[in-house]
């Protein structure tokens, strides 16, 4: 029974949690309640055996229980309030005795919970803790960061969804591609994560790759209209194809060149493909679905000299048109210096406006590096691997913490080195966080992770 | 003339609800806003909420950048305000996005207090 209920907990909780949320009007309530089901089902599922509408009788019981937990309520204020909006959606009753199928509100929590009034930090750990089926405790330490540290975060986003106003809704048609943009980012993040831990430190049970794909699929069910959805899921498929090749006996990552293509997973590879070709039907091309188109040209390479990097490049300037990021354009200096010579690639690397947008990445320098050692000029790519000694001077001059510096979500730079940036990779860095005044900008920086 | 008020707060210093100091400070603001009504000088002012539940926005080539907190740039100043009534916070920051100098400096989205 036990497992059952495990399975339950893992496949219905976002799409129960979000039904609670919509009914309550109250998150914590919410989730407070529906442990409180969990824990009844316990008991009442060993003799009666599972339900056979699981979720709907979770709903029916934490209902019941978020009465009780009102009427048990001290605060006058909150009785008075929340009472009165459970007891209108309790009339309402949109259920009736027993218990049906449930409406789907998961839509409108996964916008809430990426909503770009929240630090993107609290939008991932809200976002997997709501839709995703982890504890507090296996986010925090996917994300190795301390639990009371992960815990106070959701408690501070909770707190300014309900102080701030921000609403439990599906953006309008027009606010959509803003918004949709910020959930696609938060769901590429969390692949990111899990992808970069992969390599990094295998004491991290919590696959969030498996996550990141699982919430791209509930995307792709919930927004069937929308290919940016399918775009995504399509590139974290070609990505996750991956993870067998990634690295070498001893951990050590591997760069696309390096890997054996014999062991990426041709199945998922094929789903993406199949994904990606719904979206392009759409006729309505965008940044991920770009990203996918990249990712799915080097999964057609069977060795990595056959790879057509002149249509990547062709995908490089399609995606600068909506990622204008120095990022992407280091990401296409790599292409260029691939389809034609490494001293195409160098002249882009070298613009002076790239140079100092990103001298302090450390993949823009080890990229150079490689380049130069592609064009047979050694010497120079052995000093391009040391950071010079006025770039490490000027890093110690920089003020120590603009807010956002602070702020920036640790997961993103702890990756490992690699010696030429994935030209698929869309990683964050911290140039991108903020705007031409060093501000923070997450609505900028989600849009482009 | 009209003058705005804006009221700056220590939060390390600042008495909470409970403290013997807190009612006394709000029995001030109620003394002080009878006291600006009696005068003849109509009154709307109300308090705000901390600034842990602000959002700010900047425009910046047609594009809306949202950020959470207040994150006001030092050499910013306050140059202005609206109170609005929205039904909920994306309504308030789609207002916020069509001030003009949104474009050039930031507008804070700050919920007032329900007293």
């Amino acid at each position: 029974m036990d497992d059952a209920l495990d399975v339950v907990y893992r496949t219905e909780r976002g799409r129960v949690l979000a039904r609670l949320i919509a009914v309550v009007n109250d998150f914590d309530l919410a989730e407070d309640a529906l442990q409180d089901a969990f824990v009844a089902a316990a008991t009442a599922w060993v003799t009666t055996g599972i339900p056979t509408n699981p979720a709907g009788w979770l709903v029916t019981t934490a209902r019941r229980k978020a009465v009780d937990r009102l009427r048990r309520a001290a605060s006058a204020e909150r009785r008075h309030r929340a009472w009165g909006e459970l007891a209108v959606a309790w009339d309402a009753g949109d259920e009736g005795a027993s218990p049906g199928p449930i409406a789907d509100d998961r839509l409108r929590l996964i916008f809430t919970c990426c909503h770009p009034a929240l630090s993107l930090d609290a939008q991932v750990a809200l976002t997997l803790r709501s839709l995703g089926g982890l504890t507090t405790d296996e986010v925090a330490r996917a994300f190795l960061v301390a639990e009371a540290t992960l815990a106070q975060r959701i408690v501070r986003a909770k707190r300014k969804i309900r102080q701030a106003g921000i609403p439990y809704r599906v953006p309008a048609a027009a606010e959509l591609p803003e918004r949709l943009g910020a959930v696609l980012a938060v769901v590429y993040l969390i692949f990111n994560a899990g992808y970069l831990a992969a390599s990094g430190n295998e004491l991290v049970k919590v696959d969030l790759c498996d996550e990141g794909i699982r919430l791209a699929q509930l995307l792709i069910d919930l927004l069937p209209a929308e290919p940016e959805p399918l775009g995504l899921g399509a590139l974290l498929l070609f990505q996750d194809s991956r993870r067998d090749a990634r690295t070498d006996d001893r951990g050590r990552p591997l760069t696309l060149e390096e890997q054996d293509r014999s062991r990426w997973h041709s199945g998922q590879v094929a789903a993406g493909r199949q994904l990606l070709g719904h979206a392009q039907r759409q006729g309505r091309p965008g940044p991920y679905q770009v990203k996918a188109a990249i990712a799915g040209v080097h999964a057609g390479a069977a060795r990595a000299e056959m790879t057509d990097w002149t249509t990547i490049v062709a995908l490089y300037d399609r995606l600068l048109e909506w990622e204008p990021t120095p990022v992407v354009a280091l990401n296409r200096a790599v292409a260029v210096a691939m389809a034609h010579e490494p001293a195409q690639g160098l002249a882009l690397l070298d613009e002076p406006a790239l140079a100092a947008a990103l001298v302090d990445y450390h993949l823009y320098h080890s990229t150079r590096a490689d380049l130069l050692r592609r064009a047979g000029r050694l010497d120079e790519a052995a000093a391009a691997y040391r950071p010079a000694p006025d770039r490490q001077r000027r890093r110690a001059e920089l003020p120590r913490s603009t807010a956002h510096r602070a702020r920036r979500p640790r997961w993103v730079v702890t990756g490992p080195m690699k010696l030429i940036p994935s030209p698929y990779d869309g990683v964050a860095h911290p140039a991108r966080r903020t705007d031409s005044g060093g501000r923070p900008t997450t609505g900028w920086s989600t849009a482009t992770v | 003339m009209r003058y705005m008020l804006i009221i700056h707060n220590d939060p390390e210093l600042h008495p909470l609800p409970g403290d013997p100091r807190w009612d006394e400070l709000m029995a001030g603001y109620a003394e002080f806003s009878e006291k600006l009504a009696s005068d003849g000088k109509p009154v709307n002012g109300a308090p705000l909420n901390d600034p842990t539940t602000a959002t700010t926005i900047r425009v910046r080539n047609g594009e809306t950048l949202t950020t959470d907190g207040p994150f006001a740039e030092t050499k910013e100043w306050m140059s202005g305000y609206y109170i609005i009534e929205c039904d909920h916070l994306d309504q308030a920051l789609a207002a916020a996005a069509m001030v003009p100098s949104a474009k050039y400096g930031s507008v804070e989205v700050r919920p007032v207090a329900e007293m």
